[in-house]
C-alpha cells in the first residue's frame, strides 16, 4: 500500500531528503522508546492509549521504510538496508530487537556493575539494588575446594597447577617432546592428583572423600570420567560391530540400556543398589562409584559416536588392511580406528560437554560440586536470599568450560581436516 | 608395534582351528557376562538376607501414607504405592510434553533466525544458542527456580493478567474450564480428525487422477472448528470458567483458590527444559535446512513453483529427513532430562517413587529396577514412534 504512494516511495533522486526524513523518524522512535523507560515520561501521551504505546514501532518502521532505497551508492546505507532492513517484515524484527537491547543492557550493565557490591565481608555490606558479588568473596574458597580442610587447600593448587602447566607446556613444545607430555597426563599425572588429594602416604594428612568437592571435584570427576569413558565406549562400538553374535548381541544391549535411562536413576543405583550387590563387609568409596557409573553412562554414547565413525569409513579400508594380512586388533588400531576418530572429532567433543555438564548432578547422591556448594551456600542461614548470584557465577564458569572446550574442539575439527 | 610378539603363539594356535577362533571369545564372553551377574544377584541374595528382605513387588499394594504435592489423578496417603508410582509418572509425562511442545516451537524459530538474512536476528539467535547449550540444565533449573521464580511477588501483589490469570511466587493461577457433555465435543474432535484423514486420502486420489488440486489444508481447518462449535450450538455442549479468586486465610497470609493453580516447580522445569532444548532442537533445524541444496530451490523455482509452495513441497520434506532422527534423539534427551525434577522436588517419577517411596520401604533393587525399566519403556516407545514417522517420510526409492 505504502509503496503505491508515489511521494512516500523512497527514491535515488531525493536520497538526501529520505535519508533525513528516515533518520529523523527513527531517531524520534528510540527517544521515544528511551523517555518512556527511563525517564519515565511519555512523549506521545497526548495519543489514544494503545497508540502511544506503540509508537516507537510506528516511528521506527516508517524510518526505516524511508531509508530503504535501492543501489543508493553510499556504501553503509547499502550494506545496511541489505543487512537489516531489506524488507517490512526484517525490519519490525531489527525494531524490535534494537528496542529489547535498549532496554534489557542497562538493566543487566547495572545488576552486575554498577549497582553491585564487590567488597565486603558479610550480606550487611550489600546496599545497592544490584548484586552482591560479596557473596561469591566470601564463599570463594568453598566453591573451589568444597569443605577441604583450609590448611591442605596447598595440594589441590599443586595438582592443577602440574595439570596446567603441562597442557600449556603440550602446545608449545616441540612434536617428539609432546608425546611424553601426552603420556603423562594419560598415564602418569592421574595417580599424583589422586594421591596428592586422598594423602595418606608421602606424609600427607589423609582426606576422605567426602570432604572433596567444589569446582576442583568438578574437574576431578570430568577427568577421571573422560579418560575411562573413552576406551570403554570403543570396546563398546567395536563389540556392536563385532562379527560374533554373542559379543555383539552384549554391546547391544548395555549400549541400549545405558542410552534408556537418565543418568539420575544411575547414580541412584550407584549409591544405594550398587552396594547390595557386593559381598558383605565390602565398601567401595561412594566417589568412585559415582565415577563408575558416569563413566559407564557415557560410554555408551561414546560408544554410539565411534560406531558412527567405523560406518562412515569406506569397506575398502578393512579390505585393503586384511589382504595386508593384518589380525583384527592390528587392523583396527593401526588403519581404522585412526582415521574414524578424526571423522568424529566433534561428536565426542559433544559427549565430553554432555559429561562435564551432567557432572552436577552428583548433588543427588549427596557429593556437591560447584553447584551443590552454591545450593549449600544460600541455604546458609547468614547469606539467606544470594541464589541468582551464585547460579549467575556458576554458570559464567561452566560457560567459558564448555565453551572453550566446544572452540578447541572445532580448532581440532579444522587441524584434522583431510579430503577424501 | 608388534602385537604377535606378546601372544605367546594363541593367534597360530587359533589360525589353525578356525571353529576354535570363532566360538571361544563368544564362550569367554559369555562365561563373564554370567559370572559377573550371578556374583551380583547371589550377593544380593546374601545381604537382603542378612537384613530380612523379601525380595517381591507385594509392596506396590501397600498403603503408601504420604502426600504428593501434585497430581493429575486422585490421590492421597491412604492410596497405594503403586498408585504414587502412576502419579509420578503421570507429572513425568506431563512436564516432558510441555517441554517437547515449546522446545520444537522455540528450536524451530530460532533455527531458522539463524539462518535469516537479518544480521541482528541470526546474532541474536546464535547468541541465545551459545549461552544457553554451555551451561549445564540442573543449573538452569536452579536459576528459574530458586533465583528467577522466587522473586514473585506474594498472592496478594499477584502480577495481574488480564484478570484472569495471575503469576505469584505460589505458582501461576489460571481460570480452570468446568465442561457440560465433554464426551460430545470429545466425539466431534475425533469426527473432524477422521473427516480430515478422508479429505487428505480423497485429496491426493484425486490429484493423482485428474492433477487437479484440493484445499484439502482449508477444508480441514474449516472441519476442525466448525465441527466442535457445532456441538457448543446444539450438542449441549458448555463451557465455564472458573476464575481463581483472593482469598484470605488468615491475617497476613492470602492465596487463591479455585481455577488451576501450576507450581511453579513445573513452571522452572518445564521453562529450563524447553530453553535448554530448544537451542539443540534449532542446531538441528540448522542443520536440516541448510543440507538441502540450492539446486533444488533453483529447479522449483524453474518449474514455477511460488516460493511458498517451494519451501511447503520442496524444501521443508527434504530437510524433515535430515531433521527428524537428531530431532528424537533431544526428546528422548528432554524426557529423560526430566528427572532432574528432583532436584527442584518437582513430584515426578524419580522424586516420588526412587525418592520418597524408596526412603519408606527400602526396597532398593526393586524400585531402581521399576524406575529405570519405566524410563526404558519411555525411551522406546518414543523412538519407536518416531522411527515410523521417519520411515513414513523417507526418501522412497524405486
Amino acid at each position: 500500500m505504502i509503496d503505491k504512494l508515489a511521494l512516500l516511495r523512497p527514491t535515488k533522486e531525493r536520497l538526501n531528503l529520505f535519508i533525513f526524513l528516515g533518520f529523523l523518524f527513527f531517531g524520534l522512535g528510540i527517544y521515544d522508546l528511551v523517555s518512556n523507560s527511563f525517564l519515565s515520561k511519555n512523549i506521545t501521551s497526548f495519543l489514544p492509549g494503545i497508540l502511544s504505546y506503540f509508537t516507537p514501532l510506528i516511528f521506527g518502521f516508517i524510518g526505516l521504510h524511508l531509508i530503504r532505497i535501492e543501489y543508493s551508492g553510499n556504501r553503509i546505507l547499502d550494506s545496511l538496508n541489505k543487512n537489516i532492513n531489506s524488507n517490512w517484515f526484517n525490519s519490525i524484527l531489527t525494531l524490535l530487537l534494537i528496542f529489547l537491547l535498549i532496554i534489557g543492557i542497562p538493566v543487566l550493565l547495572n545488576w552486575t556493575f554498577f549497582d553491585a557490591t564487590f567488597t565486603g565481608t558479610s550480606k550487611e555490606d550489600c546496599t545497592g539494588n544490584g548484586a552482591c558479588w560479596v557473596f561469591i568473596n566470601v564463599w570463594f574458597d568453598r566453591l573451589i575446594y568444597g569443605l577441604y580442610p583450609n590448611d591442605q587447600i596447598w595440594r589441590v593448587n599443586v595438582a592443577f597447577i602440574i595439570l596446567i602447566l603441562t597442557v600449556g607446556a603440550a602446545f608449545f613444545v616441540h612434536q617428539k617432546i609432546k608425546k611424553y607430555i601426552i603420556i603423562f597426563l594419560l598415564f602418569i599425572f592421574p595417580f599424583i592428583l589422586i594421591s596428592l588429594l586422598s594423602g595418606g602416604n608421602f606424609g600427607l594428612e589423609k582426606i576422605p572423600t567426602n570432604e572433596w568437592g567444589g569446582l576442583a571435584l568438578t574437574f576431578i570427576i570430568s577427568i577421571f570420567a573422560i579418560l575411562f569413558c573413552f576406551p570403554v565406549g570403543m570396546f563398546l562400538a567395536l563389540g556392536r560391530r563385532s562379527s560374533f553374535p554373542v559379543i555383539r548381541y552384549s554391546s547391544i544391549g548395555f549400549i541400549e540400556f545405558w542410552r534408556g535411562v537418565p543418568l539420575i536413576t544411575v547414580l541412584f543405583m550407584a549409591s544405594v543398589m550398587f552396594p547390595m550387590f557386593l559381598p558383605d563387609g565390602t565398601f567401595l568409596d561412594k566417589l568412585i562409584r559415582v565415577i563408575i557409573a558416569i563413566t559407564l553412562f557415557e560410554a555408551a554414547y561414546m560408544a554410539e559416536v565411534i560406531r558412527g565413525g567405523l560406518q562412515a569409513l569406506p569397506r575398502g579400508q578393512y579390505d585393503a588392511g586384511k589382504s595386508l594380512g593384518m589380525s583384527y586388533w592390528k587392523l583396527h588400531l593401526l588403519v581404522i580406528l585412526p582415521q574414524a576418530l578424526k571423522l568424529i572429532i566433534p561428536g565426542i567433543a559433544n559427549t565430553f560437554l554432555a559429561l562435564v555438564k551432567d557432572t552436577p548432578l552428583i548433588l543427588v547422591v549427596g557429593l556437591l560440586e560447584l553447584v551443590g556448594m552454591i545450593d549449600m551456600a544460600k541455604t546458609n542461614p547468614k547469606w539467606l536470599g544470594f541464589a541468582a548470584e551464585g547460579y549467575v557465577f556458576a554458570g559464567l564458569v561452566f560457560w567459558i568450560i564448555c565453551y572453550a572446550m566446544s572452540r578447541y574442539s572445532i580448532s581440532l575439527e579444522k587441524k584434522y581436516k583431510t579430503d577424501r | 608395534m608388534n602385537i604377535k610378539k606378546f601372544d605367546f603363539g594363541i593367534n597360530n594356535y587359533l589360525e589353525d582351528r578356525p571353529k576354535l577362533k570363532k566360538y571361544l571369545p563368544q564362550a569367554l564372553t559369555l562365561f563373564a557376562i554370567i559370572f559377573v551377574l550371578g556374583y551380583f544377584t547371589y550377593n544380593a541374595q546374601v545381604n537382603m538376607g542378612n537384613r530380612g528382605i523379601v525380595f517381591g513387588f507385594g509392596f506396590l499394594t501397600q498403603e503408601s501414607s504420604f502426600d504428593i504435592q501434585f497430581s493429575l489423578i486422585d490421590y492421597d496417603g491412604s492410596y497405594s504405592y503403586g498408585r504414587a508410582y502412576l502419579v509420578g509418572l503421570l507429572n513425568t509425562i506431563l512436564v516432558s510434553v510441555i517441554g517437547i511442545f515449546f522446545a520444537t516451537l522455540l528450536g524451530v524459530i530460532v533455527g531458522i533466525s539463524r539462518l535469516s538474512s537479518n544480521y541482528l536476528v541470526s546474532k541474536f539467535a546464535e547468541t541465545y544458542v551459545e549461552i544457553f547449550r554451555n551451561i549445564p540444565l540442573l543449573l538452569q533449573i536452579f536459576f528459574w527456580y530458586f533465583a528467577a521464580l522466587r522473586a514473585l511477588p506474594l498472592p496478594q501483589d499477584a502480577i495481574n493478567l488480564f484478570d484472569v490469570t495471575y503469576l505469584t511466587v505460589k505458582g501461576w493461577f489460571v481460570p480452570r474450564l468446568v465442561w457440560t457433555n465433554l464426551s460430545v465435543f470429545i466425539g466431534s474432535l475425533v469426527l473432524a480428525i477422521v473427516a480430515i484423514i478422508f479429505t487428505y486420502i480423497f485429496a491426493k486420489k484425486k490429484q493423482e487422477n485428474t492433477g487437479k488440486r484440493i484445499p484439502a489444508f482449508f477444508i480441514s481447518l474449516g472441519l476442525i472448528i466448525i465441527l466442535p462449535l457445532l456441538t457448543f450450538l446444539f450438542g449441549g455442549v458448555k463451557l465455564d470458567f472458573e476464575y481463581p479468586k483472593l482469598i484470605q486465610q488468615a491475617p497476613t497470609i492470602f492465596n487463591f483458590s479455585g481455577g488451576v493453580g501450576i507450581i511453579p516447580e513445573l513452571i522452572a522445569l518445564a521453562l529450563a527444559l524447553s530453553l535448554y532444548t530448544a537451542t539443540f532442537i534449532a542446531e538441528c533445524v540448522r542443520a536440516g535446512i541448510m543440507g538441502v541444496g540450492k539446486g533444488q530451490k533453483e529447479a522449483a523455482a524453474s518449474i514455477g513453483l511460488t516460493p511458498n509452495q517451494t519451501l511447503r513441497l520442496v524444501v521443508m520434506p527434504q530437510a524433515l529427513r535430515i531433521i527428524i532422527p537428531p530431532t528424537t534423539n533431544q526428546y528422548l534427551n528432554l524426557t529423560k532430562n526430566s528427572s532432574l525434577a528432583a532436584a527442584i522436588a518437582y513430584p515426578d517419577l524419580v522424586l516420588v517413587f526412587a525418592g520418597t517411596a524408596m526412603m519408606q520401604t527400602g526396597r532398593a533393587i526393586e524400585i531402581v529396577s521399576i524406575t529405570m525399566l519405566t524410563y526404558l519403556t519411555l525411551s522406546i516407545l518414543i523412538s519407536i514412534f518416531m522411527n515410523w514417522y521417519n520411515k513414513k517420510i523417507a526418501i522412497k526409492e524405486k
